[in-house]
């Protein structure tokens, strides 16, 4: 009966919007209208509204104008007899309850600025802080980039309680094993998935991928601000276009509300909105279904769902496919894990991180020499210590295929740290001959051995890399010695590899690849990869790209003759013009691989840094997402990467890798004349955090450029974030594009 | 009932009427009990109703089959329809060049009936943006912006008044261009576009089709079927997509975009110790004006001193369907109750405009002292009165009709007799109300109706329209065929009489939800919409052209209106207005049913032409039937056929989509 599901969202909607606007006018009494409001560290003003409406709001007198819109979308209540048709009501109330959620949340934030943990990645379980509230643009982008990418498909926004700790733990990990997102609201006469979840001992936060948004159902409006951030931050759609917001949610952002508990007015108000964005409602209890299709994309609520269906059913009637991985290994296995921690408390045992050598490597191996699945430990395993105990640890890849390439090898290794992380109780830190792992007791106790280790690397390379490899074989050495031995001629092979890929330029290869892999969400931006120009989002090199070419030949990494070049300093081939004008169908018909000045190439909501010209200082400046404060240019990381990121081709500004910086080709056309590959001596500003991170590689392109200290003449907002700070900062520092032609000129 | 479902032989119901007995019998008559007990009190009053005449006339069976010609003195000549190649006409007109020529010249004057109502709104548009018309003024500025911006005139940035003479200019173009498209071709999809233009059937200007469709039909011009039949393609399209639609786009435009509002029917609307004035008609500006005359303080006033509660303003047939949808103003019957209203002898004034205004309602309206106005200067009636409709002064007619009817209320002398009847029910929706119904404010979108069209909720669509007739059962076929279509999961558009036949029957109710099938009965109680949506008028049945072009638009169902699972039907037709719309309907793509009778002789080129030929060429095609079970199983056959060259006849599959088909997506 929709009509009663309509009834109630209506009365809810009337509620939540009087409520709401008492709580406005309290404000207006205790604050000045001028009072700054909003969500802490984002671009994106409140989000819903904002993107919705285009309005933003930024100080309390602003919030007048979404509050009386939503008064004009409640309409009119359902009569008894003949009443006139409510499924257009019912979704306008649904959307007048959220912004009035949003509004409230806003209030909630002004009269209680530390209520939430928008910076935070994890709860402070210690002081009590649980609730962690509208993520800011940081997390934003960082846990985008996995919708993006696809490791993550989707989310489950879960509102109220489930009758015991138990059934929500299981429900919480039915959804980690399915990679999704598990967000949390509303409590259910006081009771909270959340406050269950750490009652079962699991670890909440964004880490684990379950995070507790807040106790009200207000607080449910933060998941649908983070899914309308996503669409204008990745999706490239402009604030206030509302029907291509929602049509996004719709197709790409797979989520769904699972309601634990009665369903009162106001959660009926929130589910009725939802609908609006395609995100059906599945309850456990006993309330009328609305299921023909049409808004949702299939049905838009489903009641009576038991809990051990609950997750199955959903993504179903949300119409999304996952993949799960079932790995014969005694703990659970995915994605979700890998940001979990091994807190002190609960370490078993480790091997690396300073206490003992670790070291991995993947070598290539002849067909005939090794046997696929075998896992062999050679010298103690787990069992074989106390708790506590440290290990030395080799972790010896051999693989064969008729596909592989020894190219590769760097490519299956890089997968060892996430994949080792996705078993849930054990931590990979680091990589090669400085990886750690961290055993925690929880999993020693369900029986984890490090042979598991060895299963799950045969298994997932067997899954993700079947077309390029035949055989795996792992080998776990645990004795000092062999150990010792495996470092030696692993470090070898790392000082070979790296030669390899450093000393590989664009000028070697007839072949660039194109990256749509963000396409899925950023459906009008390709990406083109060379080696000199690796991609902007920092994943993908030219040679991932290469090996996923030949893993998946129409996937979304195509090979591009790049044909005659039209431009050598700025970096411009007629073949990649021809690919990118079919591409963008028309929209773009070229751009410059080595220029930030010269038509650029296009951004997407992904990238890791943006570049911005300074033209008063004669140099550019980067930012890196990571860094939240006010750049040189006047703009932040999200305020930038915003208004750039659509796809669109934006001289004076261009979008990079933070590898890309120390890359020869970086922006060399825009560089001095007088020196090939000097583009990174137009670097006048960086984040001292970004500074730190590549200092190593800084310190030795700024050598082979002739100046060795070039890291220190770049300015970083200690020195200040504007350009006449950034300016005497320069010339006190003599630093090198001072003396170079106008960055703008000619 | 049993007998009443046995398929009857085509024309059986022009002889329907018990010939034996005397008089017709009232309860066969018709199923409006309102009307029922009217036409009783007539046969007891001595009073003559169109329902006699149809009992003591038969029709002329050579008119019927259309198989004779007067185009000239020559003749008349009639061809014998049970041997149609028998023999020609004196010029050598054979029996297809009768029936074309015949049915063209239906066309051409139902659609000079649309085009010039909608040249009339056109003209009251151009005085208003002009100022030169101070008592109407642009009411819906949205939808303004939207027509105009349907047919590529620029918004942005622009005031009312230069988007407004932009889209008069432009819309003049519809009636009078000489070469091109008429503008709202613009709105056609575009697979559609191209098979008209492959036809050579797109209208280039209403006055020019009409114009060289009566040429052609002189004697001696055009005497090919089939040319003949493109030609009155093209003339009906110019009513379609151009009169009657620039007449709905216009009203809209000046008086409101109709959302729905629960309405009241039948002639319980007539208020016993009120002055009661019925508007009937077509053109919603009288109507609109006599709106703000009962509503006058002054006339009020006079209407209290002279005993009267107040003035109650009904309305019938179309221009009352309209105001239905616009105002929420009663309705008090379709067009075969215009005569037994006024037996009630409660009707103080009928006013008049244009179209379907019997003459009879004069000698009916003398008998009860009820006055009857004809306003307009296109219809007077021997034996009414005329105060003609100036719409520079339109309160001049208005006031006046008031003051007489207040007068005729004073000195009321027949006995008042109101059936006690009336329906309620929900009318009013518009095109864009339905896209607003199926999303709200920002998901508004025709999706949601594909979509259940396609995993078969709903089975396909209907437009159910039309006059009625008294040569079959007043409302019977209309009513028996849509609680058939809803039965089997169609969801049913209607306009006219037809929508006030079902609403008097409670069909335009959410409850009447319960007698649909069950996958229609739940998107019904999703949307909470009856399963009958009642659009307005019958210029309105352009609503339903938009309406079909939003949901090939909306995607899934094929690329042109052809290939959409819908069909349409005139059960109880009676007028030429109904020919040409039934005709821009074929040629739009929609399988059309008639019912009562049709205009052709049986087993001759033309027919198959109709019948199938045009099909054939990309278009839909006409049918025929008399029973109402009969009508809407061939319509549902038809569905159930679009459904499977669709490919949607099966179950659909639930699509899980993964990361790389969202990559894929457009």
């Amino acid at each position: 009966m929709s009509r009663l599901v309509a009834f109630a969202a209506i009365q809810g909607g009337y509620n939540v919007v009087s409520k709401v606007e008492g709580e406005y006018q309290q404000a207006l009494e205790t604050f000045e209208a001028g009072t700054k409001v909003g969500f802490p560290n984002t671009a994106y003003y409140l989000p819903v509204i904002y993107s919705l409406t285009g309005i933003k709001i930024e100080t309390l007198e602003d919030m007048q104008k979404p509050l009386d819109f939503a008064k004009k979308l409640l309409p009119p209540h359902i009569k008894g007899k003949n009443h006139l048709p409510y499924l257009g009501s019912l979704l306008d109330a649904g959307m007048a309850t959220l912004f009035a959620f949003e509004l409230q949340e806003a209030l909630k934030i002004l009269k209680n600025p530390d209520v939430y943990l928008p910076s935070a990645e994890e709860i402070d379980e210690d002081s009590g802080k649980v609730w962690m509230g509208p993520a800011d643009d940081v997390i934003m982008r960082k846990r985008g980039v996995e919708f993006v990418d696809g490791s993550a498909p989707g989310f489950a926004a879960i509102v109220g309680a489930a009758p015991d700790a138990e059934t929500a733990k299981a429900l919480v990990e039915d959804y980690q094993r399915k990679n999704l997102y598990i967000f949390l609201a509303a409590n259910q006469n006081g009771t909270t998935v959340a406050e269950q979840l750490l009652e079962a001992d699991v670890q909440i936060g964004w880490n684990t991928r379950i995070v507790p948004f807040g106790r009200e159902i207000s607080s449910a409006i933060f998941a649908l601000g983070f899914a309308n951030r996503a669409a204008m931050a990745f999706g490239g759609i402009e604030p206030g276009d509302y029907k291509r917001i929602l049509k996004y949610n719709k197709d790409r952002i797979f989520a769904f509300v699972n309601a634990l508990g009665d369903v009162n007015a106001e959660w009926a108000g929130a589910a009725a909105g939802c609908v609006n964005w395609g995100f059906p409602t599945i309850a456990d209890t006993d309330i009328p279904e609305i299921l023909p299709t049409g808004v949702c994309t299939y049905e838009h609520v489903v009641a009576n769902v038991p809990h051990n269906e609950m997750s199955q059913r959903s993504i179903e009637i949300r119409g999304l496919k996952v993949q799960v991985t079932e790995i014969d290994i005694p703990c659970a296995f995915g994605p979700a894990y890998e940001g979990e921690r091994i807190r002190k408390a609960d370490l078993h045992s480790q091997m690396g991180g300073g206490k003992t050598q670790c070291t991995e490597l993947v070598k290539m191996a002849d067909m005939n020499d090794i046997e696929d699945g075998k896992v062999e430990i050679v010298g103690p395993n787990i069992g074989d210590i106390k708790e506590g105990d440290t290990l030395p640890l080799g972790i010896y890849v051999q693989i064969a295929g008729r596909e592989f390439q020894d190219d590769f090898e760097p490519i299956l290794e890089r997968q060892i740290h996430h994949l080792v992380n996705y078993i849930q109780g054990v931590m990979h830190i680091g990589q090669r001959d400085i990886s750690w792992v961290r055993v925690g007791k929880p999993a020693v106790e369900k029986g984890f051995t490090l042979k598991d280790i060895g299963v799950v690397l045969h298994a997932k390379m067997h899954q993700d890399f079947g077309k390029i490899l035949d055989k795996v074989q792992v080998t776990l050495y645990t004795k000092q010695k062999d150990v010792d031995e495996l470092t030696k001629r692993a470090r070898a092979e790392y000082k070979q590899r790296d030669e390899r890929v450093e000393n590989m330029r664009d000028e070697d290869v007839e072949t660039y690849y194109s990256c749509t892999l963000c396409q899925s969400f950023a459906p009008n931006h390709v990406c083109t990869v060379s080696p000199e120009r690796t991609g902007l989002c920092g994943a993908y090199n030219w040679m991932d790209c290469k090996a996923s070419f030949e893993i998946n030949p129409t996937g979304p990494n195509q090979p591009i003759e790049k044909g005659e070049c039209l431009d050598k300093d700025l970096g411009q081939w007629k073949g990649v013009n021809e690919f990118i004008y079919n591409a963008s169908k028309g929209g773009i018909d070229h751009y410059n691989f080595y220029s930030i000045v010269f038509d650029p190439m296009t951004t997407c909501g992904c990238c890791e840094c943006v570049a911005a010209v300074l033209p008063s200082c004669n140099g550019v400046m980067t930012v890196n997402r990571d860094y939240q404060g006010e750049t040189p240019c006047g703009m932040t990381f999200t305020t930038l990467a915003g208004t750039i990121g659509g796809g669109a081709s934006t001289p004076g500004f261009v979008g990079h890798s933070k590898f890309n910086i120390t890359q020869r080709k970086f922006i060399r056309g825009d560089g001095p004349k007088d020196k090939e590959e000097g583009g990174l001596l137009r670097m006048v500003w960086m984040p001292k955090m970004l500074k730190e991170e590549i200092k190593d590689r800084v310190d030795s392109r700024a050598k082979e450029l002739g100046i060795p200290d070039f890291l220190d003449r770049v300015a970083d907002e200690t020195v200040g974030t504007t350009e006449a700070e950034v300016m005497e900062f320069l010339k006190k520092k003599k630093h090198p594009a001072l003396d170079m032609d106008p960055i703008m000129g000619s | 009932m049993a007998e009443d479902k046995k398929v009857e032989k085509k024309k059986a119901a022009v002889t329907k009427l018990d010939k034996a007995k005397k008089a017709y019998d009232p309860k066969e008559a018709t199923i409006c009990e309102a009307t029922r007990q009217m036409l009783e009190k007539s046969q007891r009053d001595g009073v003559e109703t169109a329902y006699d005449r149809a009992f003591d006339m038969k029709a002329c069976p050579i008119g019927a089959d259309s198989a004779c010609c007067k185009h000239c003195s020559m003749g008349p000549c009639r061809l014998n329809a049970k041997d149609p190649y028998g023999k020609v006409g004196v010029c050598g007109a054979t029996i297809d060049t009768f029936q074309a020529r015949n049915f063209a010249r239906m066309v051409a004057a139902g659609a000079a009936a649309h085009t010039d109502h909608g040249m009339s709104m056109l003209d009251v548009f151009r005085e208003v943006v002009k100022g030169e018309i101070k008592d109407y003024k642009i009411k819906d500025p949205v939808k303004l912006e939207s027509v105009a911006q349907s047919i590529g005139i620029e918004t942005e940035d622009r005031t009312v008044g230069e988007i407004a003479m932009d889209l008069y200019e432009e819309l003049e173009r519809t009636y009078t261009q000489v070469e091109g498209e008429i503008p709202f071709m613009k709105r056609v999809p575009e697979k559609t576009l191209e098979t008209w233009r492959k036809l050579g059937i797109v209208p280039r200007g209403s006055m020019r089709e009409i114009m060289e469709m009566m040429h052609r039909t002189h004697m001696g011009v055009d005497q090919h079927y089939e040319n003949i039949a493109r030609q009155f393609s093209r003339t009906a399209l110019s009513d379609g997509w151009g009169g009657s639609m620039v007449a709905t786009e216009i009203s809209d435009i000046l008086f409101g975009t109709p959302t729905p509002v629960q309405a009241d029917v039948n002639m319980g609307c007539l208020k016993e110790d009120m002055v009661n004035i019925i508007v009937h008609g077509h053109e919603p500006n009288l109507f609109e004006t006599m709106l703000v005359s009962v509503n006058d303080p002054a006339l009020v006033e006079s209407a209290k001193e002279a005993g009267a509660k107040g003035i109650n303003l009904c309305g019938m047939c179309c221009s009352g369907a309209e105001m239905l949808s616009r105002h929420g103003i009663p309705h008090a019957g379709n067009f075969m109750s215009t005569e037994p209203i006024l037996i009630t002898g409660a009707v103080d004034a009928m006013a008049v405009d244009v179209q379907c205004i019997k003459q009879g309602l004069a000698s009916v309206a003398k008998c009860y002292g009820s006055y009857l106005f004809t306003t307009n200067p296109r219809c007077h009636i021997e034996g009414a009165e005329h105060i003609e409709f100036v719409e520079h002064d339109p309160k001049a007619c208005t006031d006046e009709v008031v003051v007489k009817a207040i007068a005729r209320f004073k000195n009321r002398t027949a006995k008042v007799e109101i059936p006690n009847i009336k329906n309620a029910g929900i009318h009013g929706f518009s095109h864009e109300y339905i896209e607003y119904m199926l999303g709200g404010t920002f998901r508004a979108s025709y999706w949601p109706l594909n979509d259940n069209i396609i995993n078969g909720r709903i089975r396909g669509i209907a437009g159910v329209v039309g006059c009625t007739n008294p040569r079959v059962k007043h409302d019977w076929v209309h009513v028996e065929m849509v609680k058939e279509l809803i039965k089997n999961d169609v969801l049913v558009l209607q306009t006219g009489c037809s929508q006030i036949s079902l609403a008097k029957a409670g069909l335009l109710t959410p409850d009447a939800a319960y007698m649909a099938g069950d996958g229609l009965a739940e998107v019904c109680e999703t949307v909470g919409m009856p399963p009958v949506l009642g659009l307005g008028s019958c210029v309105d049945n352009s609503r339903i052209l938009i309406a079909a072009s939003a949901v090939v638009k909306a995607g899934g169902l094929g690329e042109s209106i052809a290939d959409l699972p819908a069909a349409g039907a005139a059960p109880e037709w009676m007028s030429e207005k109904a020919i040409s719309i039934g005709q821009y309907f074929v040629a739009s793509g929609v399988y059309t049913i008639f019912g009562v009778t049709f205009p052709v002789t049986d087993q001759t080129k033309f027919k198959n032409l109709l019948f199938q030929g045009m099909e054939d060429q990309g278009l839909g095609k006409w049918d025929f039937a008399v029973d109402p079970y009969e009508m809407a199983h061939k319509m549902i056959a038809h569905i159930d056929k679009k459904r499977s060259a669709l490919g949607i006849d099966k179950a659909r599959e639930r699509v899980l989509m993964s990361m790389d088909d969202r990559r894929t997506l457009e």
